[in-house]
């Protein structure tokens, strides 16, 4: 159902993954994932090695952060995001690249899986494996199901359908196995259950190089699947929808209809995790832009500055007007360049002033175009009607709040409505009045229940 | 054919009466009893339906004030004292006066004091914009500037000024009505007591930063010194998480604040005279050298005892 075909413009896809040279100073943020922000576990001062542990999680839904290099705590301290929001990051004053004890740091292959799944999911746990696809939903609460829902299939998203970004297809031709190998973790965690790898039709050599992988090491139940181009083929529910032929609910879980889906990156996370000891440090970042002279799949140190690597591939060029952390779908407009990089960062987009001026809003001419983009069967028209009349009782109706901000309708309107930067303020309203009335439910049970206590 | 024009009048003459009839009956049957003094409280009511006392419009504050047993917690910030005192007289219940209040910008941040650090081109609503980021200036509290409490507006009291890029309030136009307090994503907008003819003292910036990081941001911020606090003689002002306050019922207007201020943040508007800052720090010194000498002389006064 919808979605849009924009040029994939994958221009850097002949570029190997490079590692940066460590930075000077890195700044760790403790709140790189969805959930609370983790606690910090070191002290200004502290000599911390790479991989060592500096914060712990903040609550069931949290992650371990490790520290990305070797070297002093400078300060814990308030510093802006890319957003320019004040948080929490640990700054460290690099000294030497010495690695913390336990770590395998060789490239040897280890492709024996361990036989318990709950062995697995722990190691992923204290490897502060996130999901790197863009959310960065703690892996190890993903792959731990609520009781009566049961995994029926792993998905491993090796999509990667925003233009431009190639750092996930890269890590499939050069980092195969490994991904491979953690595809097969992910499957023993859930229980062997069966394992696609979703790859999309416009990366071929993946393709080619994965199902050689899987026949080389022979691992059984691991298929690869080959998707059509379309944005957003990867998003979590579109992809289970090609897959699996099922539709997740609104405001239901992907486990709902049994399947748990997990990004390439993700997995070979989680191969370094279980099998190396090595959590995540670095992520590979894809430089790119038309304006941008040095395209660039960068292999980056978790915390790295922005400006860093920019300067790094020879700075700003001049005719570049917007710089954006992810691709040009979804992703954020840079705010701060002095923003350090998180384990989420996936890209740094380089865009035109041309590419990237809004064309004046005209009216509604009522094609539906959007609503056929739409890829999760919304009215976009409606909602940005609904949404700009403050009515969130309606928006709440029209499912607002199943809105996955692809903005397919936005790119697909030809009268240059906002319509995603309106969806969005209807769907934050409407996702606080879920939680307000979820809270109020909550306490109301508890009320109920210490009433009852207080009666007997 | 007269008979045929004959016939018709008269078919539908009694076909209007019977209807004219059924409707009588069913009007009399299912008639809604409703307090006449509903109409009365709506009809001086100012009839802007713009919700400022809390209720969707005019008519459901007419019925809220028939039921309710006495006028304190309605009130119409639009009407004001005037229109509460006609309602009041109709529905026979004491009049609940209040100080008349206008809307208040607490941000002093203009485009010198405040210089950009990016570039904001997406779309053009302050509520847009601060769900993407903390804004196009080193100041996270500040304006937005994309004027979302100009459309807020009713009374067309508010606009964006091109030069300062922050909004004005027009204080004859403003009822207080709260409308743009609800709309600003940086809560920036206060409604504060219009004060003695139209003077009153406010901090214009909630910058919660430390002085240091605010003062970066923005020449003008409030660096939550404390000065202001230190130098009130009548306890109205208090320096909250780096910002200071000035409780508009403490506050006597002498303007010592703003003429301490260190970076300008307190602002008193409608004075009939200019700020002359030397005197009053003139002033200020004479008192504190007057309470230093008091004190040393009772502190020898307790010696010598």
């Amino acid at each position: 159902m919808g979605g849009v075909h924009p040029h994939d413009n994958k221009i850097s896809r002949e570029c190997a993954i490079t590692p940066l040279p460590i930075a000077p100073t890195v700044y760790i943020g403790v709140s790189q994932h969805i959930g609370a922000p983790s606690v910090p576990c070191v002290a200004v001062g502290d000599k911390v090695k790479v991989g060592q542990v500096i914060a712990q999680p903040g609550g069931f839904v949290g992650a371990f952060i490790h520290s990305s290099v070797s070297g002093t705590v400078k300060s814990i301290a308030p510093r802006a995001d890319l957003a320019g929001r004040a948080t929490t990051h640990i700054e460290i004053a690099v000294e030497g690249d010495e690695w913390a004890e336990g770590i395998d740091t060789s490239d040897t292959l280890v492709t024996t899986i361990p036989d318990d799944p709950k062995a697995i999911i722990e190691k992923i746990k204290l490897g502060g494996v996130v999901g790197l696809g863009g959310a960065t939903f703690p892996t190890h609460v993903k792959l731990s199901p609520p009781p009566g829902s049961k995994c029926e299939r792993v998905i491993i998203n090796g999509c990667e359908c925003e233009p431009y970004l190639t750092s996930d297809f890269r890590t499939l031709l050069e980092k195969g196995e490994q991904v491979v190998v953690g595809a097969a973790l992910l499957k023993k965690a859930m229980g062997d259950v069966p394992c696609t790898i979703a790859i999309e039709e416009n990366k071929p050599e993946a393709i080619a190089h994965i199902q050689e992988v899987i026949a080389k090491l022979g691992y059984s139940g691991i298929d690869v699947m080959v998707m059509k181009m379309m944005y957003p083929q990867g998003g979590e529910k579109q992809l289970i929808d090609a897959v699996m032929h099922r539709q997740v609910g609104s405001g239901a879980l992907p486990i709902s209809v049994g399947a748990v889906v997990q990004n390439v990156a993700t997995a070979l996370a989680v191969y370094d995790a279980v099998q190396k000891n090595k959590p995540i440090i670095d992520n590979s970042v894809t430089v790119t832009g038309q304006c941008f002279p040095k395209q660039a799949n960068l292999l980056v140190r978790v915390g790295t500055p922005l400006r860093y690597i920019i300067d790094y591939l020879g700075g700003i060029p001049a005719d570049a007007a917007k710089i954006i952390s992810g691709g040009p779908m979804m992703g954020r407009a840079v705010a701060n360049l002095d923003a350090a990089t998180v384990k989420g960062t996936g890209a740094l987009l380089f865009l035109t002033e041309k590419q990237t001026k809004r064309a004046p809003e005209t009216n509604c001419i009522r094609c539906g175009k959007c609503a056929d983009a739409c890829p999760m069967g919304l009215e976009p028209f409606l909602l940005n009607k609904l949404s700009k009349a403050a009515d969130w009782d309606a928006c709440e109706a029209n499912a607002a709040q199943d809105c996955i901000e692809c903005g397919c309708c936005l790119y697909s309107c030809p009268a240059h409505i906002p319509l995603l930067d309106n969806i969005r303020v209807g769907k934050g309203f409407v996702l606080s009045a879920i939680r307000a009335r979820a809270a109020a439910a909550k306490a109301a049970a508890e009320a109920a229940k210490a009433a009852e206590a207080e009666k007997k | 054919m007269v008979n045929i024009i004959i016939w018709t009048i008269a078919v539908v003459t009694v076909l209007g009466l019977v209807l004219a009839l059924v409707l009588y009956l069913v009007a009399q049957k299912f008639k809604v009893q409703e307090d006449p003094r509903i109409d009365e409280v709506e009809k001086v009511m100012p009839g802007a339906n713009c919700g400022g006392c809390g209720f969707a419009g005019c008519r459901a504050f007419a019925e809220a004030a028939v039921k309710a047993p006495n006028l304190d917690n309605n009130y119409c910030p639009v009407g004001g004292n005037d229109t509460m005192a006609k309602v009041a007289a109709i529905l026979g219940y004491e009049v609940t006066e209040k100080a008349p209040m206008v809307a208040v910008v607490r941000c002093n941040g203009n485009c010198e004091a405040r210089p950009k650090v990016n570039q904001y081109d997406g779309y053009p609503s302050c509520y847009v914009k601060s769900l993407l980021y903390t804004g196009d200036t080193g100041c996270s509290f500040g304006c937005l500037g994309c004027g979302d409490c100009v459309n807020a507006c009713q009374f067309g009291a508010l606009s964006m000024d091109p030069v300062t890029g922050l909004p004005v309030v027009d204080q004859e136009k403003c009822t207080a009505c709260g409308a743009c307090v609800k709309a600003c994503p940086k809560r920036i907008i206060e409604l504060r007591p219009k004060g003695p003819r139209g003077m009153r003292m406010y901090v214009s910036c909630i910058n919660k930063d430390k002085g240091p990081v605010a003062k970066k941001a923005c020449a003008s911020a409030c660096i939550g010194c404390g000065i202001c606090a230190k130098t009130c003689t009548h306890e109205a002002i208090t320096v909250e998480a780096n910002v200071a306050y000035i409780d508009p019922a403490k506050c006597k207007l002498c303007r010592e604040c703003e003429a301490m201020c260190p970076t300008g943040a307190i602002h008193g508007v409608n004075f009939p005279k200019p700020l002359d800052k030397e005197a009053i720090k003139e002033r200020i010194k004479v008192r504190q050298q007057k309470a230093k000498e008091a004190a040393e002389a009772a502190k020898k006064e307790a010696a010598n005892e």
